[in-house]
């Protein structure tokens, strides 16, 4: 399967396409800080707006830990697009392209070939997300320096020292990893019904779409459901900046406030994987290829 | 000779529709195996389970004297194949191409290995080149070249001159010919042009509807006793009404290309001709037919609508 696994890589790695996602990220990236950079004042006196009368911040609130998760914020939104592009396409594109039938006539068990092939979409995740990480966080932090993080909630303020923020980011990026990875699994999941990359990538942004806003609508009818949605999952890297405070009201460094809801949430989304996966194997086994 | 490929009782039903239906065939070390039937007869779907893309509904197969259902990776190494359309990556160079199946099929081909399977087909000047510039042509050799990659000991090659000019289809027969002579591979090939086939089986077998009609040696099949004889007269109209009041009226088929055609023992030719000189016909041609579409035509004659195959 290593075998096939590299080869997964390099079929990925010399499309066009796929280097789509990485200037497309590059290019949102940047936006995002050129704009903070040239107006980013105006932007944190705006969302200080409700808190102007309350107390005064020390410090440099612009730094690159707070456009990180601006970034994030805005990002990981989007990039279920960008992974359902290569994911949806794996096998779906092969049956386009006719290459699917020559395929499966070597001598390779189908089940090697859907582990292979899903490997090499989570590879391509992850190595979106590092190159998120890398422009998002550490290009950040070169141009915009580094403070306490300073984040703004519903009702209250969260301010976490500079000293505990790199491994919450490292936790929110593993964490937004898992969920991508589950966004990988369920397009390539959909590619084994279809004969082109367009219905499997509509498809699974379809099912984003909607579970999403079963996720985040407050209706009671939903509320049965939403725990066994991933999209309910998908955005608990948050929980990584939440921290525990002491009698005194000051921050524990390198707590977590609530670390069940993250080990919860994680189980959901690997349970998904697999049930994806599971599927797709199972399809698979089963498939006359007739493309 | 031992038997490569023996089929048995295989079936294929999609729904309500059955594909291929209780065929069974067996294919020996060294043939060239001709696998014959219209458009739709069941020949792809056949090949398609003889390579594991499609699970047959009942019957066995077995190839290299191992059952394909439990020893599919054992087999598959030994055999190589091109199914309808040579589709390989279009972004990726011939020679890439080459390389990425001949690591699928369990080999790590040298520089030089891959150089000689592109020389074999004709393609080595253009190995670097993108296959999204080949021709139909280009890409049924680069098929071909995979399907040789990894040296099997059995070559399927489906329906391989189908969007081939006429060189091209030359160049693959000239091909099969040289693997089956030259490297004593064995080849199934299936096709719907049986003048191809004609020019390079050693057995064949026709199927229709998804069953088989005739498996034989091709010098078997195309010797048969009954021949086909093309006859042209002076007055074809009147031949034909003589021809038609005479003993030789069981004998008449349909005419073709304004010919009289009759379907009678060879030993019976020269009878027919001492009857058309008696009746003081002027013969201009009188011309026995031995060829693959004569006799498909003969075996399937009276059971179904048979057209004409198309070059």
């Amino acid at each position: 399967m290593w075998t096939h696994l590299q080869i997964e890589l390099y079929k990925i790695f010399r499309r066009p396409r796929t280097y789509l996602a990485f200037a497309a990220i590059t290019a949102l990236i940047a936006v995002i800080q050129i704009g903070l950079l040239v107006d980013g004042k105006e932007y944190t006196d705006f969302v200080m707006a409700d808190f102007a009368g309350s107390f005064t911040v020390d410090g440099k609130i612009l730094n690159g830990y707070f456009i990180c998760y601006v970034i994030l914020q805005l990002l990981l939104v989007h990039v279920p697009l960008l992974i359902a592009l290569i994911a949806a396409d794996l096998i779906s594109g092969e049956a386009n392209m006719g290459t699917l039938r020559l395929l499966l006539t070597r001598p390779q068990s189908r089940t090697a070939i859907v582990m292979a092939k899903f490997l090499a979409a989570v590879i391509y995740t992850l190595l979106l997300l590092v190159w998120i990480a890398i422009l998002g966080l550490l290009v950040s932090m070169w141009v915009f320096g580094t403070d306490d993080l300073f984040l703004m909630k519903s009702s209250y303020v969260v301010i976490v020292k500079e000293s505990d923020v790199f491994w919450r980011y490292a936790g929110a990026f593993c964490f937004a990893a898992l969920a991508m990875v589950t966004v990988a699994a369920l397009g390539f999941l959909l590619s084994f019904f279809a004969e082109n990359s367009i219905g499997p990538i509509v498809a699974t942004m379809s099912v984003i779409i909607v579970a999403t806003i079963l996720s985040t609508m407050n209706i009671p009818i939903f509320n049965t459901i939403k725990p066994f949605l991933f999209t309910t999952h998908m955005i608990t890297w948050k929980e990584f900046f939440d921290f525990k405070v002491n009698d005194a009201n000051e921050a524990i460094i390198g707590s977590i406030q609530n670390p069940d809801k993250i080990i919860r949430s994680a189980l959901v989304l690997i349970i998904h994987i697999v049930a994806f996966i599971s599927a797709a194997v199972l399809v698979f086994r089963k498939k006359d290829i007739l493309s | 000779m031992q038997d490569i490929v023996k089929v048995s009782n295989l079936t294929k039903r999609f729904n309500q529709l059955t594909a291929v239906n209780d065929l069974s065939f067996t294919v020996k070390q060294g043939d060239v195996y001709g696998f014959l039937g219209q458009n739709g007869a069941g020949k792809s779907t056949s090949i398609r389970m003889l390579l594991t893309l499609i699970t047959p509904t009942e019957g066995d197969i077995e190839l290299f004297g191992l059952a394909l259902n439990r020893h599919r990776k054992e087999i598959l190494q030994q055999v190589g194949a091109v199914i309808e359309k040579p589709d390989v990556y279009t972004f990726l160079s011939a020679y890439d191409n080459l390389k990425l199946f001949a690591r699928l099929s369990g080999v790590r081909p040298s520089h030089t290995m891959l150089l000689d399977r592109l020389e074999l087909v004709g393609l080595a000047n253009r190995a670097k080149d993108p296959v999204k510039t080949f021709s139909q042509g280009m890409k049924q050799r680069l098929g071909i070249a995979i399907a040789l990659v990894h040296n099997p000991g059995l070559i399927i090659l489906d329906e391989p001159t189908n969007g081939l000019d006429p060189q091209g289809i030359a160049d693959v027969r000239n091909l099969i010919l040289f693997l089956s002579r030259e490297q004593h591979k064995t080849v199934i090939v299936s096709s719907h042009l049986l003048n191809e086939i004609e020019q390079i089986a050693t057995r064949m077998l026709i199927i229709d509807k998804g069953k088989k009609l005739v498996e034989d040696s091709a010098a078997a099949l195309l010797n048969s006793a009954d021949t086909i004889l093309q006859l042209n007269t002076a007055d074809n109209e009147a031949a034909l009404d003589i021809l038609k009041g005479s003993r030789w009226a069981d004998h008449l088929k349909p005419m073709r290309n304004g010919q009289i055609v009759l379907r009678l023992n060879k030993e019976e030719i020269p009878q027919l001709n001492r009857f058309l000189v008696q009746m003081q016909l002027d013969v201009l041609l009188l011309q026995p037919r031995n060829n693959l579409e004569d006799y498909f035509l003969q075996i399937t004659a009276g059971k179904q609508h048979v057209d004409p195959f198309t070059n």
